[in-house]
């Protein structure tokens, strides 16, 4: 089995800053695998402004901001990029198999740092009764679907949640001649930036129904529309006040679990609500040597944070190494 | 216009025993089915349980039935190369009362000749099943239980029987079915079914379809039965909850079910269901807060630690009911006709037995059944990365790299089992996921569906547009961006 210093898993914003602070930081061996075939992870699919305003002071698309990290990385001797790599197991002692086209790999690392980012609650999670029909997505996957494919998923929206990509996938999917007929928030307010509410609601005039919920959802292949009704301060319905709204699809924006599979197996003790690790400190886990960054270890609301914590573990990841010396 | 001996209508697990079954004998035989993919109707919300044969009504067909039916899916699954797990059934009581209950059931079924039961107590309880609540007292155990994918049966059921020379026709909705006059009485055929595809002749015609099976019987001039749909509703735990349970859990059965269980699944999900409610509209599919109440309080009862945060996907299905038992006759009124309908739970584990019913009912009524001199017996096996260990998994990707190509990551699917699916007859999204699992996982599809979309337009020369969740109406998406 062949051993690295360091292992990075993840190649999006997280994974890049992490590798280049290791790097800074005096590590010399690391080893950064991404399961896609380019680096940048779900920035590549935000081809929104917005990204780099704390970091770089300047107003970047996500490509753009990820596009800045990956140069560097890839500039960077020490660091061995393996892209199409797909880790499918991680033991305490730091030993990975990963899988990639043709191979299977087994390596032992002194320090791991994860950086797998998060995936996005379902409506099965949130649990919404009724039909299982074609046309319920999640948005992300919408965003992949309309700037990475080229596809548009549906013609009559409706989104439930007020969550950022939720919000953006708004004015995008407006942009692309699709009819938003909503947003469904079940709390009092939106759990979005401000800057977007504004922007890909209030700006393309998308009605938000605070305190709702959809309650519903019918159509036997596609979807044909959903029942709305309004909660109270527990989330109960309110008797009467259902309506519905016609729609061929509905996005999910209801947040974000961070992946922490990985670890788990390994044995890390992980919070069974937010699925983070339990930590009393910034991206160390209950496993000396694992590390966790960028939005596996934390959601953040922008990736300026991300970056930033990220570059915190890869300097503690450095520390550590230099301590076991 | 083709003719047959015997066109079976409906590609659930019923259609498929019996098509299997039957291509054994020298008969020129196809199967109908209105989906575009087999498994599609009642078969693909089955829990995937093949029972003891505790639970049944003793003088029942469903009682014989089902203890023959289990002894036989493990010898059909070991032909196949379809993974069934014996892992063995509690029946739990939690109150003195119902331990008395336990020793009833118990006896009949030793009766009908249940192997391998035993009631035991409250250490037996802790030590081999320690998440069940401490107020279980007693349990009776049944060692021959086991658990199967009730779709992946189904396709290697089919594929086996295409390969013995089975014509299969999908998307081929029965839409008539016209007696035709007699005009050899020993060998002419003496139904016309009309589909979409064309029409086609048979002699002998075996109703197998499931929740449409009463409409079937009535076209075909004979009636006499109403199917109602019994819904049940069912929840997915995470897989990382595998070992919440070690055997398939029942409490008390009711009149109407075998009430809410807690199933080991194949696939490693535990699931928790489902429900029993009649309902009116066959194409009713809808899960409702109500099902998710019920059911989360009666798992909880036998296993208290299941959180809602578990459970990553749910689904309904309807069972065909037809009264309290099967339905398996020939309609003397029409002869030629051969009925096997109100197949609900323990249809599943029935099915060979039911096959091998309806091939002596068929004999009996004059079909001419000669052995084929070669029978294709053995189907080659089938590799899932989730199911297999690593070093496993490691010669297959040095044997075909594209196993080591994951498109799935929750349940780690490659791009070669997506592949293999397609090249098996996947032709939908949810075919692909019922044969590899990929979009079956927690994320729901959200990281590996438009890779999948991608294999599948390319594999089957389709527009990325055209590919559908479950068939015609079901499309992903809306068209290209920018062009209608």
């Amino acid at each position: 089995m062949t051993e690295r210093e360091l292992i990075i898993i993840g190649g999006g914003p997280a994974g890049m800053a992490a590798a280049i602070a290791a790097r800074e930081n005096g590590v010399k061996d690391i080893l950064l695998i991404e399961r896609d075939q380019c680096l940048g992870g779900i920035l590549n699919q935000c081809i929104h402004t917005g990204f780099g305003l704390e970091y770089f002071k300047e107003v970047l698309t996500g490509p753009e901001y990820a596009s800045r990290f990956m140069s560097k990385v890839k500039s960077m001797p020490g660091i061995e990029i393996s892209l199409r790599s797909f880790a499918v197991r991680l033991t305490k002692e730091k030993k990975l198999t990963y899988l990639k086209p043709g191979k299977m790999e087994k390596v032992k690392a002194k320090a791991i740092i994860m950086a797998t980012g998060c995936r996005e609650k379902t409506r099965e999670m949130v649990h919404i009764a009724g039909m299982r029909p074609s046309g319920v997505f999640s948005a992300g996957l919408a965003q992949k679907l309309i700037n990475i494919e080229g596809l548009l998923p549906g013609k009559e929206i409706v989104i439930v949640g007020s969550g950022d990509i939720g919000l953006i996938m708004a004015r995008r999917l407006v942009l692309e001649g699709a009819k938003v007929s909503g947003v469904v928030e079940i709390e009092a307010q939106s759990r979005g930036l401000a800057r977007n509410i504004v922007q890909c609601i209030e700006d393309f005039d998308i009605p938000i129904y605070f305190n709702h919920k959809i309650s519903r959802i019918y159509g036997k292949n596609r979807v044909e529309r959903v029942d709305i009704v309004r909660v109270d301060g527990n989330f109960n319905e309110i008797p009467g006040s259902s309506f519905e709204i016609k729609c061929d699809t509905i996005l999910m924006s209801v947040g974000l679990i961070p992946e922490n599979e990985l670890i788990e197996m390994a044995g890390v003790v992980i919070d069974k609500k937010t699925n983070a690790p339990v930590s009393g400190e910034l991206n160390k886990t209950s496993i000396p040597g694992i590390f966790v960054c960028g939005n596996s270890f934390k959601v953040y609301d922008i990736v300026d944070s991300v970056t930033r914590d990220s570059l915190i573990a890869g300097k503690l990841a450095a520390e550590y190494l230099r301590s076991r010396r | 216009m083709k003719q047959y001996d015997v066109v079976i209508i409906g590609g659930g697990v019923i259609g498929a025993s019996i098509a299997r079954e039957l291509s054994r004998y020298k008969l020129s035989m196809a199967l109908f089915e209105k989906e575009e993919e087999l498994a599609f109707g009642v078969s693909k919300s089955n829990s995937g349980i093949i029972h003891s044969g505790t639970q049944n009504p003793p003088g029942s067909l469903k009682a014989k039935l089902c203890v023959q039916g289990n002894a036989l899916t493990r010898k059909i699954a070991r032909e196949l190369g379809v993974d069934l797990k014996k892992v063995g059934s509690l029946i739990v009581a939690f109150t003195e009362e119902e331990r008395l209950e336990l020793l009833k059931i118990k006896k009949d079924a030793e009766i009908l000749g249940v192997p391998g039961l035993k009631i035991v107590g409250r250490d037996w309880i802790r030590k081999h099943e320690p998440n069940l609540s401490a107020q279980a007292c007693a349990a009776l155990y049944a060692s021959t239980t086991g658990i199967i994918s009730p779709y992946r049966l189904v396709y290697d059921l089919c594929e086996n029987a295409a390969r013995n020379g089975v014509e299969f026709h999908l998307s081929s909705k029965v839409e008539k079915i016209s007696a035709l006059p007699v005009s050899d009485g020993k060998s002419g055929p003496r139904f016309e079914i009309s589909t979409p595809k064309g029409s086609f002749r048979t002699r002998y015609l075996v109703n197998a379809a499931g929740l449409y099976a009463d409409e079937i019987s009535k076209m075909a001039g004979a009636g006499g039965f109403e199917i109602i749909p019994r819904k049940g509703e069912e929840f997915l735990l995470d897989k990382k909850r595998e070992h919440l349970v070690n055997h398939v859990l029942y409490p008390l059965p009711t009149e109407k079910s075998k009430g809410i269980l807690i199933i080991k699944t194949s696939d490693g999900n535990p699931m928790i269901g489902p429900t029993a409610h009649d309902v009116t509209d066959k194409e009713d599919l809808s899960t409702s807060d109500a099902g998710l109440k019920e059911v989360l309080e009666s798992a909880r009862k036998m296993i208290p630690t299941i959180s809602e945060s578990d459970i990553i996907a749910y689904f309904s299905g309807l069972r065909p009911t037809a009264g309290h038992d099967f339905i398996i006759r020939h309609e003397n009124a029409v002869p030629g006709l051969l009925n096997v309908a109100g197949i609900q739970s323990p249809g599943l584990t029935s099915a060979p037995a039911i096959a091998l019913m309806a091939r002596d009912i068929l004999k009996d009524n004059g079909l001419i059944l000669r052995k084929k001199r070669f029978f294709h017996r053995h189907q080659r096996e089938e590799n899932h990365l989730f199911a297999i260990p690593l070093d496993k998994a490691k010669k297959l990707v040095k044997k075909d790299a594209s196993y080591g190509d994951i498109v799935c990551r929750c349940e780690m699917v490659s791009a070669k089992e997506i592949t293999d699916a397609i090249s098996r007859g996947a032709m939908t999204l949810d075919g692909i996921k019922f044969r590899t699992r990929a979009q079956a996982g927690r994320c729901h599809g959200g990281f590996c569906t438009t890779r999948v979309m991608k294999i599948l337009a390319e594999k089957t020369r389709r527009g990325l547009a055209e590919i559908t969740k479950r068939g015609r109406g079901s499309e992903i998406v809306k068209g290209e961006r920018g062009n209608d």
